[in-house]
């Protein structure tokens, strides 16, 4: 399976609300697509996309396949995000003390 | 020490960009000097216990800042900063690739915003990173922070005291 980039994968908006959906309920892809003014093959695109992020996870149920949100890499991407962020605040704290040791030098 | 200065960080990814704004008790003139001075930079630039390395720094069109983030145990992480466009005191934007020490880019970079603004003697700056894959950015998180950052209380406990001496 060919590695995918997960933020690409979030960055489409119908993919976003796919993601909104199954967050509820495990949904099959029929069920999916009535949600969407697009054809039930664009919808099966964008979930095998997911499906290869592995984002969402399928489960055979009878004659049905049905998609649900995988929580714990939507955690990941918090994660990530978390920690990027923490680098800036530490950045800008940083700069805080200078700035105010430059204001002193300045005076 | 209760800080209430605004420090707002958003992911919008559909747009692959993130957007840091925050405010500093300093005018304008102080707070661009900050961004803009590679003696300035290196002392703030790099969270502890990283620094900021600037190898050289033209602060102008065109120009470049070549510097590495150093681990504390040595190791070195190039990046190169390629200036596109400068209004002094209002704006700069830069294009930001990371590189070997030879100062050879790894393609694709992201584009770098800053916009300042100063009211009350509070001065804004707002950051916009543009990635051509938000995925791309993790590297950052790969050079080292991972396992090295920390952004400890006790280093904050300490800024604070030094700043509430003085």
């Amino acid at each position: 399976m060919m590695r995918r980039d997960i933020f690409q994968a979030i960055a489409d908006p119908t993919r976003r609300a796919i993601i909104t959906l199954i967050a509820l309920q495990a949904m099959t892809p029929n069920a999916i697509a009535e949600n969407f003014n697009t054809t039930r093959q664009s919808v099966s695109k964008h979930l095998r996309i997911l499906t290869e992020c592995e984002l969402v996870k399928q489960e055979q149920q009878g004659r049905e396949i049905y998609y649900s949100l995988e929580i714990e890499k939507m955690k990941e991407i918090d994660k990530w995000i978390e920690q990027f962020r923490k680098i800036w605040e530490t950045r800008f704290n940083q700069l805080d003390k200078i700035l105010s040791t430059m204001k002193k030098q300045k005076k | 020490m209760k800080n209430d200065l605004l420090f707002d960080f958003t992911v919008d990814k559909s747009k692959k960009t993130v957007f840091i704004t925050r405010e500093f008790a300093a005018e304008l003139s102080l707070v661009w000097d900050a961004f803009t001075k590679k003696e300035i930079l290196d002392q703030w630039w790099a969270p502890k216990p990283y620094a900021s390395k600037t190898k050289f720094m033209n602060f102008e069109v065109g120009g470049r800042r070549f510097y590495a983030m150093v681990s504390p145990e040595g190791q070195e992480r190039w990046v190169i900063q390629k200036y596109t466009s400068i209004s002094p005191k209002t704006n700069f934007k830069f294009f930001n690739a990371f590189a070997d020490e030879n100062e050879n880019p790894e393609l694709p970079g992201s584009e770098w915003d800053h916009t300042f603004s100063e009211q009350n003697g509070t001065t804004k700056v707002s950051v916009s990173i543009y990635n051509e894959s938000l995925e791309r950015m993790e590297k950052q998180i790969e050079m080292g922070f991972k396992e090295g950052f920390t952004m400890t209380l006790n280093y904050l406990d300490e800024l604070l005291a030094t700043l509430s001496k003085k």
